[in-house]
C-alpha cells in the first residue's frame, strides 16, 4: 500500500477555500461547489479521497453524502481509493495512439512493474488506468504528471521523467 | 378548459390541455398509451430512458413525450412507423445489458420492462457480447437489490430527493460503470423508503421480506385501509392461499396519494408469527388450556357475570386498542353498558383527563390532508410527526418547501427534512408556559394551524397543555395528530368513559383504571405492558378476572389473562376506521384469520348471546355501522363525562413523570411490534 496521509478530515486551509468557493454560487446552490471542494480535499490528502473525506465535504456543503460520492466517482480526476503520490497518465486516445501512446504506456508498465490503474509498492507512482484525449494532440504522444503536461514523449524521456519523481 | 388552454392532435384525435403540460400527462388523461420508464407523475422529469419517443409533425427526430410541453396546434403520432421504430430501438438498447431471465426475477409478471419488451422488443437479440454485472448493495431489511437489472431510470433517486426529502440512493460512476447505490453500504433509513419498490419499474429494487414467496398473477388483491396511524392510507393486500403475502399502496389522492409508510407496508410480516393465537385459551387451576369456542365463550360470559353480580358494573373496566374498528368499539361499548359498566377507554397512553376539552368532540386534525399543503404556518407541539404519521409529515414537507413556516415545540431536536421556522426544545414541564410566546412567533399568515401530537397526549399535565394550546392558537386551527388508526371513530362510537345514555355516573378513564384494581377487566387488542401508560399494567394485571380479545399471545397476557379469545387483525376483518380528516373508511376482510381466530365483532356478538343480551343480532358490520351512525346523528348519545377539575400544574410533577413521553415508530401496536423486518429497521435506526 502506498504511504498516504491518514488524516481524512479537512484541513483548515481547505475548509476556508471551500467556503470561499461556495460563496461564489447563489445561496442554496452550494451543490455547485462540490467539484471545487473535492479538488481541494483531494490535493490536501495526497491525491485521493477517502469516504471520511467525502463525508467531510458533504457536511461542509450540507449535502447528502451520496451526492458527493456521485461526483467523485463520475470524474476521472478523482480517485476514491488510496493511490501513489504522483499521478501519471498516458494518453491513449486517437492522436496519441497513432503516435505511440499505447507503446509508451506499455513501456511504463514494464518499467514500473505495475499495470495501468495500479500504484507502485513504494507509494511513489500511480499509473492512471485510461486517459481520454487531454487536448494536447499537437504534441502527441503525451503524458501528464500531476497537472504538468509532457509532449512528444519518447520511452527514454518517460523514464527520465518518472525517475525524477520522489 | 381555462383561457390558456391549447388544442393539439394526437393520432388524429383532437385533445385539449393546459399550455405547458407535458404531452405524456395529456395522453395519459386521454387514455392514449405511451410507453415509459423514467416518467412518474409524482416526480420531476428526467427524460433519460427515451422509451416515450413519439413522432411530432415538423420535428426532425422523435421527441420524448415526458419532456414535451404541449403547444397550440401540436400534431403527434404515437404509433407511426417512425415512433414505433424509435421505441423499438430504445427497447433493444435497454435489453443490451438487462438480463433476460424473467422466470427467476421476483418482478416477473409485474415488470414494466417485461411488459414493454412484449410490445416493443424483438424476438431475437442481435447482441452477442457479454452483459454487465453489477454488485448488489445491502440496503437493509426492507428493500432487496438486484442491480444488474437496473435500467438507470433514476426514479428511485428522484423519489429520495423530491419526496422523502433525503437522497439515500445515487448514481455513482459513469456510462457503462454507472451504478445505483448508496456507495458506502448503508441501510435505507427514511420512513417512506419502501416506496422505491413501487417506483422501480424493473426488478432492481424489490420487497425483501416478500421476495420469492409468490407470483403477482397468483395473488388476489383486496382493498383495505392501514391501521397504524391517523392517515389511514389506502392499501391493497395481496393474498395467496388465504394468507396476506404483501401490502402495496392503493392510489387515493385525498389520503396517501400513491405512497405508503414502511410501517403500513411491512407490518403484515407480523401476521403469521409464532405468537399468533390460533385457539381460545381458558385458565383452569392456574394453567391456560386450549379449548373450543363454546367453552371459551361460556367461561368469558361466566367470568363477566360473576363480576357484575358481585361488584356491579362499576367493577368492570374495558380497554380498547386505538386501532380497533368503529364496529368493534361500538359493540364492546354496547355490551359493557348492558352489564352496567361505564369504564371504557381507547386513549390508553393518555394520563391527564382534567381538561373538559379532552372529552369534547372527537379529536381530529381540524383540516383536510390536502389543505395542509397550503398552510402558511404550522406549530407542532409534542409531536414527532415523521414517526407518528409519516404520510402527514410528507404533506407538511410539501407545505414547508412551498414556503410555509413550520415550527415545533418538543423535548428533543427532531430531524425534519425541510426548513424549520422556530425550533423550541424545552423540558416538557415548561411546554405550557412556552407555548404562548412561541405561538406568537411561529404562527404567521392567513392559514395557521397548531397540532398536538403523541408526546403532548402522553404528557402528565396534558390538560394544562391543551388549555394553553387552545389559547395560543388564537384563531389558528387547533388539530390533533391522533394515536392509533381510529381515534375519532372510537370516540364517536362512545369508547370513552361515561354512560351510553348520557346520564348516570361517570366512568373511569384510562388513568383511573391504571391506578385502581378492578374486579374484572376486558382488553380488546391491548397488551397492557406495552400499549398503556408506564406502570398501568400492574393495576390491570391485578384484576380478579381478565378477559383478553387479541390476535396474539404475549408473555404478559399468558401470565395474567383468564380467558384469551383469538381475534382477527384489521386485515382479516371487515370494519371501518375513521382517519384524522374524518373519512369513514370501510373495508372488507382481505384474508381469513388463521386457525380458529375470528373477527372481534363476531366474537362480541357471540359473547352477547351467551350473556343473553338483546339487540346484538347483526348480520354483518354494515348493520353495526348503520346503527352507530344513526346514534351519532342523535346527539343525546354523544355525552362523555369524565373526571374534570382544575388542571395540574406541571411544575409540581416529579421528573420521572416525564420519562415515557417518547414512543418509537415501530412500537405502536401489536402487529408492528411483531414484524421482524420493521424491528430490524428499528435497530438500524437506533444504531445510526
Ligand atoms: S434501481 Fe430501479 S428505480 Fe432505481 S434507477 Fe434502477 S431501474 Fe430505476
Ligand atoms: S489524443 Fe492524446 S492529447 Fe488528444
Ligand atoms: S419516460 Fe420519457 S424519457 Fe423516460
Amino acid at each position: 500500500m502506498p504511504a498516504v496521509s491518514g488524516n481524512s478530515l479537512l484541513p483548515d486551509a481547505a475548509r476556508a477555500a471551500i467556503r470561499e468557493s461556495t460563496a461564489r454560487f447563489p445561496s442554496g446552490r452550494q451543490r455547485s461547489a462540490v467539484l471545487d471542494a473535492l479538488r481541494l480535499a483531494q490535493d490536501g490528502n495526497g491525491g485521493w479521497l477517502s469516504v471520511e473525506l467525502m463525508d467531510a465535504v458533504a457536511e461542509e456543503l450540507a449535502l447528502p453524502p451520496i451526492q458527493v460520492y456521485e461526483v467523485a466517482t463520475f470524474y476521472s480526476m478523482f480517485e476514491v481509493r488510496a493511490v501513489g503520490r504522483h499521478c501519471v497518465s498516458v494518453c491513449t486516445n486517437i492522436s496519441c495512439w497513432l503516435r505511440g501512446g499505447r507503446e509508451l504506456l506499455k513501456h511504463l508498465e514494464n518499467r514500473l512493474g505495475i499495470s495501468a490503474g495500479e500504484s507502485t509498492v513504494d507509494g511513489r507512482i500511480f499509473l492512471k488506468e485510461e486517459e481520454e484525449c487531454l487536448a494536447a494532440c499537437t504534441g502527441a504522444p503525451m503524458m501528464m504528471v500531476g497537472h504538468c503536461y509532457h509532449e512528444n514523449v519518447t520511452p527514454d524521456e518517460a523514464d527520465r521523467i518518472v525517475e525524477r519523481l520522489s | 378548459m381555462p383561457d390558456e388552454g391549447v388544442r393539439l392532435t394526437v393520432n388524429g384525435r383532437e385533445l385539449e390541455a393546459a399550455a405547458g403540460e407535458m404531452l405524456i400527462a395529456v395522453t395519459d388523461r386521454a387514455g392514449i398509451y405511451v410507453p415509459r420508464f423514467c416518467y412518474h407523475p409524482k416526480l420531476s422529469v428526467a427524460a433519460n430512458c427515451r422509451m416515450c419517443l413519439v413522432d411530432v409533425a415538423g420535428a426532425p427526430k422523435p421527441m420524448p413525450a415526458c419532456a414535451l410541453p404541449v403547444t397550440e396546434g401540436l400534431e403527434v403520432e404515437t404509433r407511426s412507423d417512425r415512433a414505433i421504430a424509435a421505441q423499438r430501438a430504445t427497447m433493444e438498447f435497454l435489453l443490451i445489458n438487462h438480463p433476460l431471465d424473467c422466470p427467476v426475477c421476483d418482478q416477473g409478471g409485474e415488470c414494466e420492462l417485461q411488459d414493454l419488451a412484449m410490445g416493443f422488443g424483438r424476438d431475437i437479440s442481435r447482441f452477442t457480447e457479454g452483459k454487465r454485472a453489477v454488485p448488489d448493495p445491502d440496503l437493509g431489511p426492507l428493500v432487496s437489490t438486484d442491480m444488474t437489472r437496473c435500467i438507470h431510470c433514476t426514479r428511485c433517486i428522484r423519489f429520495g430527493e423530491e419526496v422523502a426529502g433525503v437522497q439515500e440512493l445515487g448514481a455513482t460512476g459513469r456510462s457503462e460503470h454507472m451504478e445505483i447505490t448508496t456507495h458506502v453500504e448503508r441501510s435505507l433509513k427514511h420512513e417512506l423508503s419502501g416506496n422505491v419498490i413501487d417506483v422501480c419499474p424493473v426488478g432492481a429494487l424489490n420487497n425483501k421480506p416478500y421476495r420469492f414467496t409468490a407470483r403477482a398473477w397468483e395473488m388476489s388483491a383486496h382493498a383495505t385501509v392501514a391501521s397504524h396511524d391517523c392517515v389511514g392510507s389506502a392499501l391493497y393486500a395481496h393474498v395467496l392461499r388465504g394468507r396476506v403475502r404483501r401490502i402495496v399502496p392503493r392510489e387515493n389522492e385525498a389520503v396517501n396519494e400513491t405512497w405508503i409508510s414502511d410501517r403500513d407496508r411491512f407490518s403484515c410480516e407480523g401476521l403469521y408469527v409464532e405468537e399468533r393465537l390460533h385457539k381460545p385459551l381458558v385458565r383452569r387451576d392456574g394453567r391456560l388450556m386450549e379449548v373450543g369456542w363454546e367453552e371459551a365463550l361460556a367461561a368469558a360470559a361466566a367470568g363477566l357475570m360473576r363480576v357484575a353480580e358481585e361488584h356491579g358494573g362499576e367493577g368492570l373496566g374495558t380497554l380498547v386498542s386505538p386501532s380497533a374498528t368503529a364496529e368493534e368499539g361500538y359493540l364492546l361499548r354496547k355490551l359493557m353498558s348492558a352489564l352496567g359498566s361505564a369504564n371504557i377507554e381507547y386513549r390508553l397512553r393518555q394520563r391527564d383527563f382534567r381538561s373538559a376539552a379532552t372529552a369534547a368532540d372527537a379529536p381530529w386534525l381540524g383540516t383536510r390532508f390536502c389543505e395542509v399543503e397550503s398552510l402558511d404556518s404550522l406549530l407542532l407541539v409534542g409531536c414527532d410527526l415523521r414517526s407518528e404519521a409519516p404520510i402527514l409529515a410528507h404533506r407538511v414537507r410539501k407545505a414547508a418547501m412551498a414556503g410555509a413556516r413550520v415550527s415545533y415545540l418538543d423535548l428533543a431536536e427532531r430531524e425534519y427534512l425541510h426548513p424549520i421556522g422556530t425550533r423550541s426544545v424545552q423540558p416538557p414541564r415548561d411546554w405550557a408556559r412556552a407555548l404562548g410566546p412561541l405561538a406568537g412567533r411561529a404562527l404567521k399568515g392567513r392559514r395557521r394551524a397548531l397540532w398536538l401530537g403523541g408526546l403532548a397526549v402522553r404528557h402528565p399535565a396534558y390538560g394544562e397543555l391543551l388549555e394553553a394550546a387552545a389559547e395560543a392558537a388564537a384563531g389558528a386551527v387547533l388539530g390533533h395528530v391522533t394515536q392509533g388508526g381510529n381515534a375519532a371513530g372510537l370516540h364517536l362510537a362512545g369508547v370513552i368513559p361515561g354512560p351510553a345514555d348520557g346520564n348516570g355516573a361517570a366512568g373511569l378513564n384510562a388513568d383511573r383504571m391504571s391506578r385502581v384494581t378492578l374486579a374484572g377487566m376486558v382488553l380488546m387488542g391491548v397488551e397492557p405492558d406495552l400499549d398503556c401508560a408506564a406502570g398501568a399494567h400492574e393495576a390491570i394485571g391485578g384484576a380478579g378476572f381478565l378477559l383478553a380479545l387479541n390476535p396474539w399471545v404475549s408473555p404478559w397476557l399468558l401470565s395474567h389473562a383468564d380467558v384469551l379469545l383469538p381475534t382477527a387483525t384489521s386485515l382479516e376483518s371487515s370494519g371501518t376506521l375513521v382517519n384524522g380528516q374524518m373519512d369513514w373508511q370501510s373495508f372488507a376482510a382481505a384474508a381469513p384469520p388463521p386457525g380458529m381466530a375470528r373477527p372481534a365483532w363476531k366474537v362480541l356478538r357471540a359473547l352477547a348471546d351467551r350473556l343473553s343480551l338483546e339487540g346484538f343480532g347483526y348480520a354483518d358490520t354494515d348493520q353495526v355501522l348503520a346503527e352507530l351512525r344513526q346514534r351519532i346523528e342523535r346527539p343525546a348519545a354523544a355525552s362523555a363525562s369524565t373526571s374534570h377539575g382544575a388542571s395540574i400544574d406541571s411544575r409540581s410533577l416529579d421528573d420521572e413523570e416525564f420519562a415515557t413521553l417518547e414512543l418509537p415508530m415501530y412500537s405502536v401496536d401489536g402487529l408492528v411490534r411483531r414484524s421482524a423486518p420493521l424491528q430490524q429497521a428499528a435497530a438500524v435506526q437506533r444504531a445510526a
